[in-house]
């Protein structure tokens, strides 16, 4: 099998020159990053790109929130502004979203965790980075020069017929991107099945790498569909044909089918992998092995199965039939149980624990608190008879935000804060750390609960104007919305300030198991010097841990 | 011939996970491309469902003489690229070069054939829009719509897999396969079957609707 | 300032609705309760540094998972039943339903009673009575959403859709379009006037047009010829419309469909789509001659048109 010589792993490898690491080794030129094929320096490249959209779909959305302060629409034209949540929608969704944990810490962590030296395809890896941005590109375009007024749903026959934006622009954007995705997910798998190290069995993985699995096999099967949907959307604009169009017998509802069919899986592609994340931090920090190893792996796999069967519940009050609803609605209650169980499962991993509050720790806490309530949210919603009432209100808007912004954005940054030491060979300054996440969870939910409330009273989503009564909500949003903003601020200024002026990071700053940090603080090139053996469970924080999770 | 340690790459540590990697992600990709064309099967198979009548009319209008023969073409072209890697398993690699080269004859030929057939379905006016050839309901329309796009979409396909097989017909030239090494070919091949298998299932939905009528 | 948390509850289902909301908050709270509790406890016993027993305990794991597996789904599959029965009540109209039709349209809501009277943006009605509304689009999709009675329904072009309620409180209540449509969605929002039944006769016949629904329809059902194939005088042979609303009609194909509001507008529009078993495929086709909220008005004369004419009866009776 192995024919390399076998290394057991030593606990810090020897101290590397700084000449030996991925930053130098393979050239320190701009082509050399341009084409390099190293997975971490690709990851590094994504999480350039990515912070570039987020940055423009930001400022779209304080311009909204700024807008909704009061009701009339009196900051920007009606027009305007349908153009800034769109903007904010596709950009933040397809080019910040999606690509955020599996394309910058995936790509970066995942050979490590499972031994390997690379990706299974790492020359489609650089492709995936070109496509995404050629993908991004075009979208960038499309938002500067004229917008896009659609929303990132892309209704028809709005968009196919009576918009008169940058529709097509967009759609091929987002479809380019799309198959950057694919190649990403299916690296991922392939990786996953063939580049594990000796001994390391499916079910001696790291969780990340479950949820990132679950994660990439929603890529590969879903996008395509997306792609195709957006595709017969442009076609119809471009030539006028009626696929969708209902003066030719076309049906607009199908859109929307074949258009969720995609975009549910979509949304765990958007949590799966900030559910992995959130698994090795609170193992690492609470020093305790997962409760339930297999029950939470089982449910990532659950989430992405289950994932492929709710898309209905978009259209309860669209035309589809009550029958469809009844299942649909099922079926969406069934999907939160693999959820609530890991939610179950990371509280009993901190019990008896030694917790400390570092700043991973709290924001693998701000996760759980604010994935919660937005899981919870999502039960409303999935009771039909109450969905009739906020479908496409702000109710549906605070519900997702607290799954992508407070669930998946937070893991997002409890995952770099975790991993920055690894990536940089720095060390971030951990009270300004800890300053942020507060700043943030205070911020997130003055911002978004009350959206809650004032989408209950009846205040429609994508409304550029809004009756009177829905104001003072309104204004705490956006209040939220400013502190918010200064809790994503800061980390931006601190971790780039720790690149150059940061404390010099050991190799396992956090004592944390996992081959990852067998290596040194930036690794070198290949990772590995020798593949190393695994014969242990992962979050081996004690002995008698393997034992527990098997047996209990 | 020993096995060229140059053909390991540097992330992989022997031949076999290479190529079990190879054909693992070759099956991955046709997944995600059995949903992508999936999407337009299911816009056919709900509109099909909710007008068969229009959609009957309208596919009696395909020229079903180039689409048999198209099938037979792509069939034989599937078992042309089975030979060639057999070939290549026995080691005999100017029959590698021979059966490719047959693939990508027979793959230019359906193309060519299809050139003629949209040739003729325009001029036939079978293209959706304002100056469809009347006389047909206008849900035929949609029918025709998902036919450009749909074969349109297949055609592409075959495109890609006649640059993909040449450029495997330029390495087995170059003696680059053994019975040892053939990974790229194995992928190919799978690649090709499915553009093949496509075909299948477009043929009979698209030109066999009540032709016995 | 004033925090208001739901709006005014103006029918019997928004009332339900708002119970289920409490249902749903309950269950939330003590969700939470469950999992904070526990979490806030542990971060303060069991933080670093701080002495504890933190010996492994034996835990008899898979029952633990399992049993926190099935209250979940016990739990939810109750409440998935209160929402399905709170929505197969909002989706199913009671009959005896006084009908409106809405004409949606970038950016307004066109509304007709059948008395005739037309509104714009506004939909008054009498209290206490059950009101359907039969909704199209003439362009994009948009939404009819009242929040005062917690429903909403998509108005889709090429189909219609219903939505029904009936007011128990005298007031003036928000309509709001609630699928994003354009430029101006969020100016197509108007009002819903709830009157005594006193006030309402009065508010009808003030803006009295002169034709009701039913005698517009009539009136474009001879300009555009319908009556020219479709009455017993004709020379063309065309199905009777009599009393053909909601009855079961056998087409050419062999199915048999439900000549319901759909099927008579296909009809109008796309004759060649359905043909009615024993005739032929001659009607033309009014596409681009009749607009949305003319297809209402024939629609509404074709419904008031009385009992099964003996010629379908029998057609009807050699399909069985």
């Amino acid at each position: 099998m192995n024919n390399a010589a076998s290394a057991v792993p030593v606990a810090s490898a020897p101290p590397l020159k700084r000449s030996n690491t991925y930053l130098v080794e393979g050239g320190q030129t701009l082509a050399s990053w341009l084409l390099t094929t190293d997975h971490k320096r690709i990851g590094l490249l994504y999480l350039f790109s990515i912070l570039f959209y987020f940055t423009i779909a930001a400022v779209a959305a304080a311009l909204m929130r700024l807008e909704l302060i009061t009701p009339p629409g009196d900051v920007v034209s009606s027009e305007t502004y349908n153009k800034l949540f769109t903007i904010h929608g596709t950009l933040m969704v397809w080019f910040f979203l999606i690509p955020s944990i599996p394309a910058v810490l995936g790509n970066f962590v995942i050979p490590m965790m499972l031994g390997a030296k690379d990706v299974a395809f790492p020359k489609l890896n650089l492709l995936s980075w070109y496509l995404f941005n050629l993908g991004g590109l075009l979208a960038t375009y499309a938002v500067a020069f004229g917008g896009v007024d659609t929303g990132w749903t892309f209704y028809t026959p709005y968009s196919s017929t009576y918009s008169n934006s940058n529709v097509i622009t967009m759609a091929a954007g987002i479809f380019i991107a799309g198959f950057g995705t694919i190649l990403t997910g299916l690296n991922f798998i392939i990786t996953v099945h063939k580049l594990r190290a000796p001994g390391l069995t499916w079910f001696r993985l790291p969780l990340f790498i479950w949820s990132l699995y679950s994660t990439s096999v929603i890529m590969v099967l879903a996008t395509p569909v997306l792609a195709m949907t957006l595709a017969l959307m442009a076609l119809e604009r471009i030539w006028g044909l009626g696929v969708f169009d209902p003066k030719l017998g076309g049906d607009p509802v199908l859109f929307q089918h074949l258009f969720w069919f995609y975009s549910h899986p979509a949304v765990y592609i958007m949590i799966l992998p900030g559910m992995g994340v959130v698994s090795e931090l609170v193992t690492c920090f609470s020093r305790k092995p997962i409760f339930g190893y297999h029950f939470v792996a089982g449910a990532s796999v659950a989430i992405a199965i289950l994932g492929f069967l709710v898309w209905g519940h978009h259209m309860f009050v669209s035309g589809q039939s009550v029958f469809a609803g009844l299942v649909f609605s099922f079926l969406s209650y069934m999907v939160a149980v693999p959820s609530a169980i890991k939610v179950f499962n990371w509280t009993m991993t901190m019990h008896r624990g030694s917790i400390s509050l570092a700043t991973p720790m709290l924001y693998a806490l701000g996760f759980i608190g604010l994935f919660t309530i937005g899981g919870l949210t999502g039960l409303f919603l999935a009771a039909l008879g109450f969905d009739v009432h906020v479908t496409d209100t702000y109710f549906v808007v605070a519900h997702f935000h607290y799954i992508m912004v407070g669930g998946m954005v937070t893991a997002f940054m409890g995952g770099l804060h975790y991993w920055w030491p690894k990536i940089t060979g720095r060390l971030y300054p951990e009270k300004l750390g800890q300053l942020a996440a507060l700043i943030m969870y205070i911020g997130f939910n003055l911002t978004f609960f009350p959206q809650f409330v004032v989408g209950y009273l009846g205040m429609p989503r994508r409304y550029h104007a809004y009756a009177p009564e829905f104001q003072v909500y309104n204004v705490l949003s956006s209040a939220g919305a400013s502190i918010l903003g200064v809790g994503y601020l800061l980390p931006l200024i601190y971790f780039l300030w720790s690149v150059k002026y940061g404390k010099r990071a050991p190799d396992n700053p956090w004592n944390a198991t996992g081959l990852e940090w067998q290596t040194p603080s930036p690794p070198p090139k290949h990772n590995f010097e020798n593949i190393p053996r695994v014969d242990k469970m992962p979050y081996d924080y004690s002995p008698e841990a393997e034992e527990r999770m098997v047996h209990g | 011939m020993a096995e060229a340690r140059s053909d390991l790459a540097e992330q992989f540590v022997e031949m076999p996970q290479q190529r079990e990697a190879s054909v693992l992600g070759m099956w991955t990709f046709l997944s995600t491309e059995i949903l992508f064309f999936g999407a337009m099967f299911m816009a056919y198979i709900t509109y099909r469902t909710i007008y068969p009548g229009a959609f009957a009319e309208a596919s009696k209008h395909t020229i079903v003489l180039y689409g048999t023969l198209n099938t037979a073409i792509l069939l034989t072209s599937s078992l042309t690229m089975v030979l060639a890697v057999h070939a290549a398993q026995e080691n005999r690699s100017n029959w590698v070069v021979r059966h490719l080269l047959f693939t990508i004859l027979l793959a230019v030929a359906f193309l060519v054939i299809k050139g003629l057939e949209y040739h003729q379905d325009l001029s036939e006016h079978l293209w959706p829009g304002p100056h469809f050839k009347p006389g047909l309901p206008p849900q035929a329309q949609i029918f025709w719509f998902l036919y450009w796009s749909m074969t349109g979409l297949h055609a592409l396909h075959v495109t890609v897999g006649i640059g993909l097989l040449s450029v495997m017909t330029w390495m087995a030239r170059r003696g680059r396969f053994s019975a040892l090494y053939y990974n790229p070919l194995d992928v190919a091949a799978l690649y090709w079957h499915f553009v093949d298998v496509v075909w299948i299932f477009l043929y009979p939905l698209l030109y066999l609707i009540n032709r016995s009528s | 300032m004033t925090f208001p948390i739901n709006p005014v509850a103006a029918s019997k289902i928004a009332r339900e609705t708002d119970y289920l909301y409490w249902g749903l908050l309950i269950l939330s709270a003590v969700i939470i309760v469950i999992v904070f509790g526990p979490i806030i406890y542990f971060l303060i016993r069991y933080r670093e540094g701080k002495p504890a027993d933190r010996t492994p305990v034996r835990l008899p794991q898979n029952t633990i998972e399992i049993t926190w597996t099935l209250i979940p789904m016990f739990v939810m599959t109750g409440f998935y039943v209160w929402g399905a029965r709170q929505y197969f009540t909002i989706e199913r109209p009671p009959p005896a339903a006084m009908e409106i039709s809405v004409v949606g349209k970038q950016w307004m809501w066109k509304i007709q009673h059948p008395e005739g009277n037309r509104e714009i943006n506004e939909l008054h009605v009498p209290v206490g009575r059950i009101v359907k509304l039969m909704m199209t689009s003439q362009d994009v999709i948009h939404s009819f959403f009242l929040p005062e009675f917690r429903i909403k329904q998509d108005v889709v072009p090429g189909r219609y859709s219903t939505e029904w309620f009936k007011a128990d409180r005298i007031g003036t209540y928000h309509l709001f379009c609630s699928e994003f449509c354009g430029t101006m969605h969020s100016g197509m929002v108007g009002r819903v006037v709830v009157m005594s039944p006193a006030a309402y006769e009065e508010w009808l016949s003030k803006g009295q047009p002169g034709s009701t629904l039913v005698q517009s329809g009539e009136q474009l059902f001879r300009e555009l010829g319908c009556s020219g194939c479709h009455s017993g005088s004709s020379v063309v042979r065309a199905p009777p419309l009599e009393g053909l609303y909601n009855k079961p009609v056998p087409l050419t194909s062999g199915e048999v469909v439900t000549a319901d509001e759909a099927y008579l507008r296909d009809s109008i529009l796309f004759p060649a789509k359905q043909i009615v078993g024993g005739y032929t495929n001659d009607m033309p086709s009014f596409q681009g001659r009749i607009n949305e909220e003319q297809l209402l008005q024939v629609i509404a004369y074709l419904k008031s048109l009385g009992t099964v004419p003996p010629g379908l009866r029998k057609t009807l009776e050699d399909s069985r």
